[in-house]
């Protein structure tokens, strides 16, 4: 399959930079397309899906490029790094960077019912060109090598996320609340994230990823300023994926939000937040010194265990499909964290593996909850009833992913949780391996809880008749089934998966089946 | 105590900071909170420039008249404003004196300042959507007391259920 | 006709008849035709198959299926344990199939198409449970078997049907999910490998503590084996027809769930690991509760089926408690169980679903004096009994005895009593249905009067159940041969006794 042959050499030149610029000028444009009804929301549409699959198809070829020649650097405006803001794209980033765009892809195409629900018609355009603003800021966040630049990125998502989960308020008012919940908070988190920059500035005196890491390997490593700029940076990016105890914030955005937009979101921000905590501990940060050691493995792997299962408890309890799902996906970022605690190479594979599986997974059920909503209005797990007979194609959608979920042999969930529980073993922490089973229990429970309703009760009855069937408008069945069969394939067939997660590993821990020395045993 | 005085600038930010957290967590209105976070951020703000500041240097803008006459001289300049900042001081200081022998001119760092730039950019961005919310809250809640806004989504959440 | 191809066969035999009956739904004869042909031609590659494996240890026929997930393979491989619960599989499938029709034709059953569809499935299941090569393999079927036995569960598809379904499907997911893939997976990240091998898979000197663990998780994980306290399944699926009921607890679910009980411990923990931990022996005990708590409850059931679901989960407690003394004849005992108990129960099963079918009454209050009515039905019914108590010359007396050695043979003499006691219990319950049938005056001579004329039309649920009786009472003499064949399943030093 030699694909890399028919792309062109400006793709892997210039790459990098048009993944990010094409989102941003195609905002600015669909932002002052026409707003009258029918013509502005549907050439809005044509233009997210345009940029979502131009930029799907350079981050393969990028893909492809990074597994087959290794990394790609660019330097932004032809400046040469230190002082250049430069974007590099390596076997840590590069699968993320499709993920993003893939995501946006099918979750475009979803979009075309749903937004046309949920946003009133002359908002759509500026909705559209909100969305490829954080689109831009995410795969931005993603690809850059300049540690401020993070920043940057990170706040242009942030911020076009605020506005996106707000839009949600046309269907429920909380989402005003909830948003602005999420922009305090995230805020915060940011501007942590921001001072941590500072003092690695300070230590440093250069912004460059690459050259920080050199500067700081050469002396630094005890100061003071490191540590503390490790502290900042490890909270403030920890709010943003939504580790315990500063996930508060993820429940409400993700609930009230448009549903096109949770379904991009919950398979794409935390992901993008993740991989940078992996960067900046593994590649700037070294676990091997003694401080930042301890923090990982010691804070990170144990509020992965709490957030696992704090979360998963609070699924089961919820009466809002939406928040169930809000809350499996605290749990299921903390199944990631428990990996990345490890901080051995089999636990960082296992971990990332999760990243891509649960992305997969996670973007399916938001869109049928969604489709539930387009058409019958459901919320709440109680309004679930026969949905089996109502929705029978959705609803197997959901159902296949749900078990994909609690990690049902041949789909996606189970290869990442055996591998987690592989890693654990071998890394001999039983207490992890025992929280995993527990989980995975009140994971069937939450599932099937929604199953059970969909199933095994009568639809509802308006006066003396059943309600019929009515499926979910095709648009919203392709998106779906794509992402329930890619949870079936790549669980069955997981080769390709496996192999990008331990290239990532590798080059997060320097090496195969190394466990990044530490101070302290365990 | 003296090294506190001394830097007072750090004593400043961390007070600011303070402020800007706890105004965040207890004000139950929308816009204090806003003003918090505004705090907030202003204290990194000082922060950052509070690093870029060089013992002895000149705001960076570079005097074509200087340059000229220095020629070569002047490469060692971009070097000693690099590697500035306080815990770095003793390093860079060292380099700045040898600098100062080749280059006539100290000047202070220049990137900082561009960096606070971008976040006074990002938090003005912050701010104005975080008060078009508050308008909005406002219009459909009738309220921006973060209690009320509470007990109302309360109340709602109940006759959801009840019907 | 390589053995390897017969082995796929097994499978490929019913699922093809599943796929065909659909098409000849509009027309019964043919429908049912299809059935039975697949049964006879199911049995006759299980007696192929059961002469190749006896043969010799060396050559058994293995079958590579696919491989998925990176590490794990889906593989079959036939051993004598497994070729025994396919021939009791095969054979009963056949013998109920008989009483199946009948029912359905007597009762005027709806959906017959979806229930022999169902059963075939099912059944294809089973025997991939039977000849699968590794845990991970008889998983996969495992599960199989619990979604397509769902729909025969709630076949009537009342509320009460639709409940009882829910509770089935609930326990044996929750159970298999939540308890045995733990424990599969942990099985493979610990010991590298689910095949199964004679002796066990795991190393010499294995932690003790982890393989107690394991245990535990197998134990209630095996849901369908219906240890107390994760037997409320059994039960619950009463609702379903008395097919189903024969199905599920002589044939397919209870017997895969006890037969993957004693693989697990026989060839994945090996006998003598298992009977070190100290987990087998609270397992023997929660096993022993099982056996006399369950008795207990059936002594106070009415409704037929109930009583005689209680009694299964009693029966099947035997298994479970021979696997977990892990001697070597309380382990023959457990597998002679599997084989005797499947004839037995079915036996009284059928009885029950003819005298509904004949006389539509389902508690034993009312049965006073039908024996008279219906003295082949009582008869058999008789028979039945006395095999699952136990007596000789019924097939049901070899696994008790074998099971008392065993306890002897493990020191853990104190668990006799638990044997003996439920023997008693035995008796208390079962026999004073065909008491009442026989001995005591019917309740109402004219009812009976009409009963007895119509018999004739229900020759086919009437038939079964004596097929089966005669079947319970063959065994007994067929257990040196059967012996013979299980001795293999041991390792080398265990088979001293045989």
């Amino acid at each position: 399959m030699d694909l890399l042959s028919y792309t062109p050499a400006w793709i892997s030149t210039h790459g990098p930079a048009l993944l990010v610029v094409l989102p941003l000028m195609m905002a600015v444009l669909t932002a002052i397309l026409p707003s009258r009804a029918a013509i502005g929301g549907k050439l809005a549409w044509l233009a997210v899906l345009a940029t979502s699959g131009i930029c799907l198809a350079v981050a393969v070829s990028m893909l492809l490029q990074v597994m087959a020649h290794g990394p790609i650097d660019y330097a932004m405006g032809g400046w040469a790094p230190p002082f250049g803001i430069a974007y590099r794209v390596d076997a840590l980033n590069a699968p993320i960077l499709v993920l993003i765009s893939a995501v946006a892809v099918l979750c475009t195409l979803y979009a075309l019912p749903s937004v046309d629900a949920e946003v009133e018609p002359k908002k759509r355009a500026a909705f559209y060109a909100a969305f490829l603003v954080s689109f831009a800021g995410l795969l931005g966040m993603v690809i850059t090598a300049d540690a401020f630049n993070v920043f940057v990125f990170l706040e242009v998502s942030s911020i076009s996320t605020y506005v996106l989960v707000a839009m949600g308020a046309s269907r429920d008012r909380r989402a005003l609340t909830s948003s602005f919940n999420y922009l305090v908070m995230g805020s915060i988190g940011a501007t942590f994230f921001v001072i941590g920059i500072g003092f690695l500035y300070m230590q440093t005196g250069t912004l460059n990823m690459m050259d920080m890491a050199r500067i700081l390997q050469d002396g630094g490593v005890d100061s003071k300023v490191t540590k503390l700029a490790f502290a900042f940076i490890l909270v403030g990016l920890g709010l943003k994926l939504a580790m315990f105890p500063l996930h508060t914030w993820l429940p409400g955005a993700y609930s009230y939000a448009p549903s096109f937009f949770t379904a991009f979101m919950a398979a794409t921000a935390t992901k993008a937040a993740l991989y940078l905590m992996l960067r900046f501990s593994f590649m700037v940060f070294d676990p091997s010194w003694a401080f930042i050691g301890k923090a990982v493995m010691i804070l990170v792997a144990a509020l992965g265990l709490l957030g696992m299962m704090a979360a998963s408890l609070q699924a089961m309890f919820q009466n809002d499909l939406r928040r169930v799902l809000a809350f499996s996906s605290i749990a299921q970022v903390s199944y990631m964290l428990l990996g990345i605690g490890m901080a051995t190479t089999l636990g960082l594979s296992a971990g990332y593996l999760h990243m891509l599986n649960h992305a997969i997974i996670k973007g399916g059920l938001f869109i049928a909850a969604g489709a539930f909503w387009y058409r019958f209005g459901i919320t709440q797990v109680c309004d679930m009833r026969g949905l089996g007979k109502t929705m029978p194609w959705t609803m197997a959608g959901f159902t296949v992913l749900g078990i994909s979920l609690i990690g049902v042999p041949g789909t996606v969930g189970f290869v990442s949780k055996l591998a987690l529980v592989q890693a654990a073993a071998l890394h001999g922490w039983w207490w992890a391996i025992g929280a995993i089973v527990l989980t995975s229990i009140m994971a069937i429970i939450y599932v099937g809880r929604l199953i059970e309703q969909a199933y095994f009760q009568d639809p509802p009855k308006k006066g003396a008749v059943t309600v019929s069937k009515n499926e979910a408008p095709l648009m919203m069945l392709i998106p779906l089934w794509i992402f329930a069969i890619s949870a079936i394939v790549f669980g069955i067939n997981a080769e390709w998966t496996t192999s990008l997660a331990a290239a990532a590993a590798e080059l997060l821990s320097g090496g195969p089946d190394t466990i990044v020395p530490h101070m302290g045993g365990h | 105590m003296i090294t506190l005085f001394e830097h007072y600038n750090y004593a400043i930010v961390i007070i600011l900071m303070m402020i800007g957290l706890y105004v965040v967590f207890s004000s139950a209105n929308m816009i204090k909170k806003l003003v918090g976070l505004s705090i907030f951020q202003t204290s990194v703000f000082l922060l950052y420039i509070t690093m870029g500041k060089v013992t002895g240097g000149q705001p960076p803008i570079l005097d074509p008249a200087e340059y000229e006459s220095h020629g070569g001289g002047h490469e060692s300049a971009p070097a000693a404003a690099h590697g500035s900042g306080h815990e770095a001081a003793q390093a860079s200081h060292d380099a700045v004196q040898s600098a100062a022998h080749t280059a006539d001119v100290i000047y202070s760092n220049p990137l900082p300042h561009v960096l606070i730039l971008t976040a006074i950019v990002v938090g003005v961005a912050t701010l104005a959507i975080g008060l078009a919310l508050v308008v909005r809250t406002r219009e459909m809640y009738g309220t921006i007391e973060e209690n009320e806004i509470d007990e109302l989504d309360y109340l709602g959440n109940l006759e959801g259920h009840a019907g | 006709m390589t053995p390897e191809l017969a082995m796929v066969a097994l499978l490929i035999i019913p699922a093809l008849a599943a796929l065909l009956i659909p098409f000849a739904g509009k027309y019964p004869n043919v429908r049912e035709g299809i059935t039975v042909t697949a049964g006879l031609a199911l049995l006759a590659t299980v007696i192929y198959l059961l002469i190749f494996v006896g043969q010799s240890e060396a050559n058994r026929p293995e079958y590579f299926l696919t491989k998925f997930a990176g590490s794990f393979e889906l593989k079959l491989k036939l051993e004598p344990l497994g070729m025994i619960f396919a021939a009791v599989a095969s054979s009963l499938w056949l013998v109920n199939t008989v009483f199946t029709i009948g029912y359905m034709r007597g009762n005027n059953e709806k959906n017959q198409t979806r229930f022999y569809t169902c059963v075939a499935i099912a059944i294809s299941a089973v025997m991939g449970i039977a000849s699968a090569g590794n845990l991970i393999t008889l998983f996969v079927f495992y599960e199989i078997l619990t979604i397509s036995t769902f729909p025969l569960v709630t076949h009537k598809g009342d509320a009460a049907a639709k409940k009882g379904g829910r509770i089935y499907l609930l326990i044996l997911m929750a159970t298999s999910l939540g308890l045995l893939l733990p424990a599969i997976i942990g099985t493979h990240v610990l010991a590298g490998t689910t095949d199964f091998q004679v002796g066990g898979v795991f190393p010499p000197g294995f932690s003790l503590t982890a393989a107690g663990i394991l245990l535990f998780l197998f134990a209630f994980g095996i849901g369908k084996a219906a240890l107390m306290p994760v037997h409320p399944w059994l039960p619950n699926a009463m609702v379903a027809p008395t097919p189903v009921s024969a199905l599920l607890h002589a044939v397919a679910v209870v017997k895969a769930g006890v037969f993957t009980m004693l693989k697990v411990v026989i060839y994945i923990f090996g006998p003598e690991l298992a009977g070190q931990t100290h987990a087998s022996t609270i397992l023997c005990w929660i096993a022993a509760i099982s056996i006399v708590l369950a008795s207990v409850i059936a002594l106070r059931k009415d409704n037929l089926k109930a009583r005689l679901a209680y009694s299964t989960i009693s029966q099947l407690a035997y298994i479970t408690f021979g696997a977990m003394l892990a001697a070597p004849a309380a382990l023959m005992g457990g597998a002679l169980q599997i084989v005797m108990h499947a004839w037995g129960k079915i036996t009284l099963f059928m009885c029950a679903g003819a005298i509904y079918t004949a006389a539509h009454r389902t508690n034993i209050s009312a049965l006073n004096g039908l024996g008279r009515t219906m003295p082949w039905v009582f008869g058999a019914f008789l028979i039945g009994s006395l095999s699952i108590i136990g007596l000789p010359p019924m097939g049901g007396a070899w696994p008790k005895y074998f099971l008392m050695i065993g306890t002897l043979e493990s020191g853990k003499q104190v668990l006799l009593a638990a044997l003996l006691i439920s023997s008693i219990l035995n008796v208390a319950y079962l026999v004073p249905v065909a008491i009442r049938g026989f001995l005591l005056p019917p309740d109402d001579a004219k009812a009976d009067a009409k009963i007895a004329g119509h018999l004739k039309d229900y020759r086919f649920v009437r038939f079964a159940p004596v097929i089966a009786a005669i079947g319970a009472f063959i065994l007994f003499f067929a257990v040196g041969p059967l012996v013979d064949y299980l001795a293999p399943i041991l390792p080398v030093t265990m088979r001293g006794g045989f």
